[in-house]
């Protein structure tokens, strides 16, 4: 990076205004193909005008800003997408805002109308903008830099010189030079005059198209990627399941605990046919608590009646088959529960998994045991359902404020703190229930007998002494043990079709826009023009004046560098003869020259213009 | 893997250092200004004031439309060729002619803006004088940057040694890379051109930030969270890291220029007879006068953002990346992710503003301070107020 001193740049009323010099597309008429013929002249006027708004650089800044504005409350209010239970909390903590900011898809801003909106304008303005841009570039790639102005030694750098050559050889070695440089060359043709009548010897050179080929690139690439993104949302799908180590799932709509997919995707013919059961899950921590590694080693079978074969995922590892991917996105502990009636007959049993609460994987266990074998009582034949609310701890200590707590997230020492119920658990209705919570309307506490004693509303169990596992006092002299603890992973299935689509987007991106940012656009004109003597008209033999100049489009240094080294070698490959003038042959800025008009009677001529 | 303690002190000792050394180099280029304003009485200053509103540089600068000098550039052409009996064309029939007086114009001005604009910034003796002491001063300053840099380094690399990875791993870590980044685009400068000016404004914001970062975000040595042990993530985290070291430069000279051209603009003010030169002018002039124009200040920034945005987009990129492989969507909107967006958003609008007509200079700063703004919620607020998937501050 260089100083804060930077030399020559493009003056911005010369690239605005003026039509030689200017690198920008020629201004836009009538852009696209609104209007036709059939539509009224004032409408289509209309149309047009509104077109233009629409394409203009203007309208995309300040839709670039409506869109940054738009995201703030993306960020700022819960998001159904990523977390519904924060929304509801929400709806809980504010009750009359709430629904308001629902009915402006607040708590889904980034699916909202008004934000598809903001983008698809913005896109819309992109795609016009880019149509025009693409043609002219087009056009530019095929086509020959703009002519020489009259004087390109008045351009910022520029120079002249008087040289020995004729004006077509001093041309041609400037052309030579030029080539060399890898520019674009064109050279006046032969024959071809000036508007005041003379012979026209210039050349105009051009280097750095790449510039806006890469912006172009950049902004196409945009285009892509959104397109990419919407495919990817219509042909995608997610399932997250949770599954207990020695489970497994396959891919079909039934087996996921949540599934969600595109509008375009069928369910039935869409998803990938495999079956995966995790062997083993194994998490490993750092003495202070933090997470250090969590894997899952699974085997899976790819297609239906597919050979099986091991894999192992890890968080940011995930194991792909077919265009899904199965990501390990969560863990957790299950205890495993063994309901016995009086004579010790095994009535119910399996493990439950528990939602972890905190760091230390502190997890509530919610059990609820529907078929009892107990028989219905009172006056109207309640069932005796049982269910039971609990803390896990998988390294139990007892804090002396705050109770049974978890001290680390490993099962070093595995321990619950469980209540229970019994009553109507209102199962099996038709109305589906949260598995993770209890409603406790129809159902009365029960006082537990178990290892911290007698008659409790809370039993405490240490699922490894075998001693200290077991409640009674249940209902019908039953009793509940934890026997056992296993993990469970949570596994999400994600399929997105598109995401290699967008991945080269985002390539062409990030290229179009180093491209674009690094390349300088500039030209280069050389004239040159016989050398005219004293008096008015008689030409000197064979002296011809040089000159050279150039413009850069971009705010870069080094463009004066480069034209004062081109200017050496043009000036080195036409030398030969005469008296050069020292650079700058022109120092005094034209508000002075203004004052000594004639200062030199060929300047008559050189005005020509 | 196990915590060299051993380094992990030595780390934190040598950030202690650094701020220390940094501060005191802070102080150093400050003095180098202080020093060069009471070099001169105000009626010297006042004297180079208006020699400097006499020059082309100034005065096409204070001019703010850029045009005002372009047409009289352009009228003065049209007289000139009239005058010299021009063949065949009326006074307004060519607008390259037009054009190529503008350009003429413009870089007669540039030309003496360079020189004017040298003269301020030259640190060494020239115009306006700065006493030997101060060159000193600021010599030392240079030196102790070097310095603080050197124990920057040790310091990140200690860190980096004692947990067996990249030391880019929160929150902590990545304020003390983003200082060292600025620092070190800082000295580079330095090695380029006569940038010393700069070099207050940049160690303030630095060593604020470390003082934040060493109270505030410090965290102990540890091991990294499963979700960001990645290579991905030592991508994307550099090029996070290394484009907001970048920003934050190009919000300094940013925040230079909005000051500067306040203050061409009173010195144009004054010049023409509209205003007296207020006292603070007198006592605070010769440190604006040893700032770059307005104008090479709004080209700097322009520079620097347009070296950051492709570095940030690659970052976003990157992240987008590390988030499909960790959490199997490339993109959620989650706060970081959306700050991160908006950020990137705003400095695309800059990059247009810069090629739209109007939009230049104050317009265009304000954008870019806008950015740097989303850029600083994103680091620190998304993480410390707003939670997020991205909730590995390590600050409890
Ligand atoms: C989707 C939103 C857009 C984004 C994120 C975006 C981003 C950018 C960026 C980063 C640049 C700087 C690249 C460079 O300087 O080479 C740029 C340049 C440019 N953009 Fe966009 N752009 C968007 C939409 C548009 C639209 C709608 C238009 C048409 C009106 C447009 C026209 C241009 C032009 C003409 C340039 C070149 C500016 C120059 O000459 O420096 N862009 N854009």
């Amino acid at each position: 990076m260089n100083g804060p001193a930077a030399p020559t740049t493009v003056p911005d009323e010369v690239r605005g205004q003026t039509p030689a010099p200017s690198f920008g597309p020629p201004r836009r008429a009538g852009v696209g193909g609104t209007g036709g013929p059939g539509l009224p002249r004032k409408a289509a006027a209309s149309v047009r005008r509104v077109w233009h708004q629409l394409t203009s650089m203007r309208t995309a800044l300040l839709l670039l800003f409506l869109l940054a504005l738009a995201a703030v409350p993306g960020s700022l209010l819960p998001q159904r997408s990523l977390n519904p239970l924060k929304v509801n909390e929400y709806f809980t903590d504010h009750p009359s805002l709430a629904p308001v900011l629902d009915r402006l898809s607040g708590f889904d801003v980034f699916g909202a109308p008004w934000f598809a909106a903001i983008y698809l304008l913005l896109f819309i303005s992109l795609i016009g903008c880019l149509s025009s841009r693409v043609r002219w570039h087009a056009k530019a790639l095929v086509g020959r830099p703009p002519r020489a102005p009259a004087r390109p030694s008045r351009l910022a750098g520029g120079q002249s010189w008087d040289s020995a050559l004729t004006p077509p050889e001093a041309i041609e070695a400037a052309r030579a030079v030029l080539r060399r440089r890898r520019f674009r060359v064109a050279v006046a043709a032969e024959g071809t005059t000036r508007p005041d009548g003379s012979p026209d010897f210039s050349m105009a050179a051009e280097k750095g198209y790449l510039r806006e080929t890469g912006n172009l690139i950049f902004h196409v690439a945009l285009v892509f990627m959104l397109v990419g993104v919407g495919l990817g949302s219509w042909f995608g799908y997610q399932g997250t399941v949770l599954v207990i180590a020695g489970d497994g799932f396959a891919n079909t709509l039934v087996s996921y605990d949540q599934f969600s997919r595109g509008r375009l995707v069928d369910p039935a013919g869409d998803l990938h046919p495999f079956s995966l059961t995790m062997e083993q899950f194994t998490a490993s921590y750092q003495p202070n608590g933090e997470p250090a590694d969590f894997r899952a080693k699974v085997a899976y079978a790819s297609e239906l009646d597919g050979p099986i074969r091991t894999a192992e995922i890890r968080v940011n590892h995930p194991l792909v088959i077919g265009s899904a991917k199965v990501y390990l996105i969560g863990h957790g502990y299950a205890p495993h529960f063994v309901l016995k009636n009086s004579d010790g007959g095994v009535v119910w049993e399996g493990y439950q998994p528990c939602t972890p609460r905190n760091a230390m994987f502190a997890s509530t266990c919610t059990l609820k045991i529907g078929d009892t074998g107990l028989p219905a009582t009172g006056p109207t034949r309640e069932p005796q359902q049982l269910a039971f609310n609990g803390v896990f701890t998988p390294t139990t200590r007892l804090d002396p404020a705050e109770g049974y707590v978890s001290t680390h997230p490993a099962a070093n020492a595995p321990g619950l703190t469980l209540t229970g119920y019994v009553g109507n658990l209102h199962i099996n209705e038709g109305v589906p229930q949260n598995v993770y919570s209890l409603d406790t309307r129809d159902m009365h506490q029960l006082r537990l007998d178990g290892p911290i004693g007698k008659d409790r509303t809370a039993q405490v169990l240490a699922l490894n002494n075998p001693g200290q596992r077991t409640v009674t006092g249940l209902p019908g002299g039953m009793s509940l043990e934890a026997d056992g603890v296993r993990e469970f992973a949570t596994f999400q299935t994600k399929s997105d079709p598109f995401k290699g689509w967008v991945l080269a987007a985002a390539v062409a991106i990030i290229a179009g826009l180093l491209v674009s940012m690094r390349v300088r656009r500039r030209r280069v004109w050389i004239r040159a023009r016989p050398e005219v003597g004293p008096d008015p008209g008689t030409v000197v033999d064979a002296v011809t004046t040089v000159e050279v100049g150039g413009l850069s489009r971009s705010d870069m240094d080094g463009f004066a560098t480069e034209l004062q080294a081109i200017a050496d070698e043009v000036r080195t490959a036409t030398a030969d003869a005469g008296r050069t003038r020292p650079q700058g042959s022109d120092p005094a800025p034209p508000s002075l020259r203004a004052l000594r008009p004639t200062a030199r009677p060929a300047d008559s001529t050189e005005q020509e213009l | 893997m196990p915590v060299n303690s051993g380094f992990a002190s030595l780390s934190d000792h040598l950030l202690g250092v650094t701020m220390v050394v940094y501060a005191l180099a802070m102080l150093g280029y400050a003095a180098e200004f202080a020093f060069s304003r009471f070099g001169r009485t105000s009626g010297e200053l006042l004297a180079v004031q208006h020699r400097t509103v006499a020059s082309p540089a100034v005065g096409v600068l204070v001019a703010a439309p850029d045009r005002v000098p372009v047409t009289v550039g352009a009228d003065a052409t049209e007289a000139d060729a009239s005058g010299g009996g021009m063949v065949g064309s009326g006074p307004t029939a060519d607008p390259a002619a037009v054009a190529l007086a503008a350009s003429r114009a413009r870089s007669a001005e540039r030309v003496a803006e360079q020189a004017a604009l040298a003269a301020l910034m030259a640190g060494d003796g020239a115009d306006p004088p700065t006493p030997t002491r101060a060159l000193w001063v600021g010599r030392i300053a240079v030196v102790l940057t070097v310095l603080g840099w050197a124990a920057h380094v040790g310091s990140v690399t200690a860190r980096g040694l004692a947990a067996g990875r990249v030391p880019w791993g929160n929150m902590y870590e990545f304020s003390s890379m983003i200082t060292l980044v600025a620092v070190s685009v800082y000295l580079v400068m330095l090695t380029r051109a006569r940038v010393r000016w700069l070099g207050v404004f940049v160690m303030l914001p630095v060593v604020l930030y470390l003082g934040f970062a060493g109270t505030v975000l410090y965290v102990a040595v540890g091991p990294l969270v499963p979700a960001l042990n990645s290579y991905w993530l030592k991508i994307h985290v550099v090029a996070a890291i290394a484009a907001s070291g970048v920003f934050l430069v190009s919000a300094v000279t940013t925040v230079l220029y909005l000051l500067k051209d306040r203050w061409e603009n009173r010195l144009a003010a004054v010049a023409a007879g509209r205003a007296d030169a207020s006292a603070a002018m007198r006592t605070r002039g010769g440190i604006m006068m040893r700032l770059p124009t307005a104008a090479s200040l709004d080209r700097l920034t322009y520079r620097v953002i347009g070296f950051a945005f492709p570095v940030w987009t690659f970052a976003v990129i990157a992240g987008a990346i590390w988030a499909e492989a960790a959490w199997g969507r490339y993109w959620g909107w989650d706060p970081k992710e959306t700050w991160s967006f908006i950020t990137w958003v705003i400095y695309a609008a800059y990059l247009h503003a810069r090629a739209t007509a109007g939009w230049k200079g104050r317009k265009a700063a304000m954008i870019s301070l806008l950015g740097f703004s989303a850029l600083f919620v994103d680091y620190y607020l998304v993480n410390l107020v707003i939670s997020g998937l991205h909730s590995y501050a390590g600050v409890k």
